[in-house]
């Protein structure tokens, strides 16, 4: 019934947005959408997903954004900075995209974004978290449909201080996200009266913990707060709870410390409590019918990457929809992507003048192998854009 | 730091130091013995580790896992050396890189194919899954202590096996004088095969003994690669005794460098690594 009803809308909204189309100069084309993503290596997954997501969306309008027909481009970015420029210039020069959409690695998408202001090529990053990005990076024509480093990080340095935790110990890999994940936190948790006593680094990736953990126990803090991700965030989450230290210290970090990776912890990631934009038992209806559809169409169960891309797709569809459908009146279509308000599964959310996400950040807590939100940490957290002069 | 956390520290430097000494003994025999240079030892580690996961889902055993294991990297090793490396003995060492370096890509890509690009855990055999308890708030599971144990065993069977059986001395003599060995009439093409299939699954077993506390996951081979090469220059190419001093050191460097010059935990390997070999430039162990 309710898929029905979708359809008509979605057949009333393409029609709608069609006809207001055709009075564009260049109705008859398709809009040229390129994804830059990661296919292949460890962050293949995530490519796809947001790829997924993405067309989904697009699929729910009518395969049409603005009333346009999409024609999409695709590079593999290898997650390889090295070979970013040249990887972006494909799209941007060659294939002459209206939209550029990318990537995972922060300092892939660094490298498109200084593509992006070179060329004036809308671009939409659907993850990389670095804050550079809408910080002192920040351009009209640079977007973002994930969310800064330092969001998820400060929401934890709130929950923690609240807690009434005092004396805490921080580790992660040294590098830039890390880094910043770590500072985000110190700042709302030192506001909060909360103290930082060691920080701890590790060379990315290497994942040899045992001395950290030793050196916390003979620190006895009142928590932990940790960055990792993926492999390593399994394997740090096991070696602490092999410690014996999740009896007496709990363990606290943004989400993506148990996104992806619960099967590969087992019993050990029970009960550590995570920060992100996104968790598995929201009670959005809009969530409801996005996990429906995304697992009918490709039957599997969407994750935050899956609707970072759904909300790229939606963000470009405001803009496109303000511009009549003509993607080259490239400042109208800015404008309407800055007003629109998304309606994300992970919550609506609208964007902050350097064009991040202002979005609820929810404390989730792992039960049962999925990450079951609490509580919302913080109501429409807004990244600080340091450095940002927009 | 107390006196405590000292004693556990080099308990942690210890079993790191034993685990690298698994991975790199490997290496240090194909490299010393046979002069190949094989950029893929990583990929038998993580070969390993991706065996130990199917077969331990297979049979619900990681012993099991293990028993199936160690025949199929012996004989996987066996082939590889058939198939590719003894076309490789005389022509010179660019060619082994390219050689072992596509070996990488087409390992992970198989990789990708067969099992995908997810992370994968393995559970801790039922009993070994315990833990000691070493301080208030700190214990230490044991199956890293059984790990240090099986590591030690090893060594002392390699060095038994090279130093004092008949095979040990074709392995030694193979290593010195090649053609001679040949013309005494002894089987040097086998002798190598045996060596590298040796190699293949130590790299191997390393891979699944470490699977439980590391996890499975892409380019996990690469992680640990490059810590072999330190170690097999540190000790002394060829060197099995090398291989085992050098892997500790590094294990007390990598340690205690995390713990006492944070700012600098990623530099201290390199920095004793520097200093080895501006004292013995050709390893600890390496003689003549």
């Amino acid at each position: 019934m309710t898929t029905t009803f979708k359809h008509i809308r979605n057949i009333a909204l393409a029609t709608t947005f069609a006809a207001a189309g055709l009075t564009s100069a260049q109705a008859a084309d398709k809009v040229k959408v390129g994804f830059m993503l990661p296919y292949t290596g460890t962050y293949a997954s995530l490519g796809n997903a947001i790829t997924n997501g993405f067309k989904q969306y697009v699929a729910e309008n009518g395969g049409k954004l603005g009333g346009r027909e999409i024609e999409y481009y695709t590079v593999d970015d290898e997650s390889d900075p090295a070979k970013a420029t040249e990887n972006a210039n494909k799209l941007v020069k060659r294939d002459k995209v209206d939209l550029l959409v990318g990537t995972v690695h922060s300092g892939v998408a660094l490298a498109m974004a200084k593509v992006a202001r070179e060329n004036k090529t809308l671009l939409i990053v659907p993850n990389a978290g670095a804050d550079e990005i809408t910080g002192p990076l920040c351009a009209p024509n640079v977007f973002r449909s994930s969310f800064s480093a330092w969001q998820p990080s400060y929401a934890m340095g709130e929950v923690m201080a609240k807690k009434g935790l005092k004396k805490v110990v921080t580790v992660t890999w040294k590098y830039s996200f890390g880094l910043q994940s770590v500072e985000g936190f110190k700042e709302a948790f030192e506001k909060g009266g909360g103290k930082v006593a060691k920080d701890m680094t590790l060379p990315f990736p290497n994942v040899e913990f045992q001395p950290f953990l030793t050196e916390i126990a003979s620190i006895k803090p009142d928590a932990v707060f940790v960055f990792f991700a993926g492999a390593g965030a399994a394997k740090f989450v096991k070696d602490y709870a092999a410690a014996g230290l999740n009896k007496s210290i709990p363990l606290y970090g943004p989400g993506f410390l148990t996104d992806g990776n619960l099967d590969a912890m087992g019993d050990a990631g029970k009960g550590v409590q995570t920060t992100l934009h996104y968790a598995d038992s929201l009670d959005h209806p809009k969530d409801k019918s996005f996990r429906l559809a995304y697992v009918k169409s490709y039957k599997q169960q969407p994750d935050v990457y899956a609707v970072q891309g759904y909300d790229a797709a939606q963000l470009y569809q405001a803009g496109l929809a303000a511009a009549g459908g003509d993607a080259s009146k490239q400042d109208v279509v800015i404008k309407g992507m800055e007003a629109a308000k998304i309606d994300s599964p992970r919550g609506a959310f609208t964007l902050s003048k350097a064009h991040n996400p202002v979005q609820d950040i929810y404390l989730r807590e792992v039960q049962g192998g999925q990450n079951k939100v609490i509580s919302t940490a913080v109501k429409g957290l807004s990244d600080p854009a340091r450095g940002c002069k927009l | 730091m107390d006196f405590a956390s000292f004693l556990i520290q080099t308990l942690n430097s210890l079993q790191y130091g034993l685990l690298l000494f698994l991975v790199a003994s490997g290496l240090t025999l194909v490299f010393g013995i046979m002069g190949i240079i094989n950029l893929a030892h990583g990929s038998f580690y993580m070969i390993g580790a991706y065996l130990a996961f199917v077969l331990a889902s297979a049979t619900g055993s990681l012993f099991m896992a293990i028993l199936l294991g160690i025949p199929l990297a012996l004989i996987f090793g066996a082939f590889l050396e058939w198939a590719l490396f003894a076309h490789l003995y005389k022509r010179d060492h660019l060619e082994q890189v390219l050689l072992t370096f596509g070996l990488i890509l087409i390992f992970e890509e198989l990789r990708s194919l067969l099992v995908g690009d997810e992370v994968h855990g393995v559970d801790i055999p039922a009993m070994f899954s315990g833990s000691i308890q070493l301080s208030e708030v700190l214990s230490y599971p044991v199956y890293r202590l059984v790990i240090s144990a099986v590591c030690i065993v090893l060594a002392v069977a390699l060095y038994f096996v090279i130093q004092r059986t008949r095979l040990g001395m074709m392995i030694r003599a193979g290593n010195h004088d090649r053609t001679m060995v040949e013309a005494l009439g002894i089987n040097i093409n086998m002798i190598y095969r045996v060596v590298f299939a040796l190699g293949v699954a130590l790299a191997a077993l390393a891979g699944m003994l470490a699977s439980p506390i590391s996890s499975v996951f892409p380019n996990m081979g690469s992680h640990v690669l490059i810590i072999s090469f330190v170690i097999v220059v540190i000790g002394g190419i060829g060197s099995v005794w090398g291989a085992l001093a050098a892997a500790l050191i590094v294990g007390f460097a990598d340690t205690f460098g995390k713990v006492l010059l944070p700012e600098l935990s990623g530099m201290v390997v390199y920095i004793v690594m520097a200093g080895v070999l501006l004292w013995r430039p050709e390893g600890i162990f390496k003689k003549g």
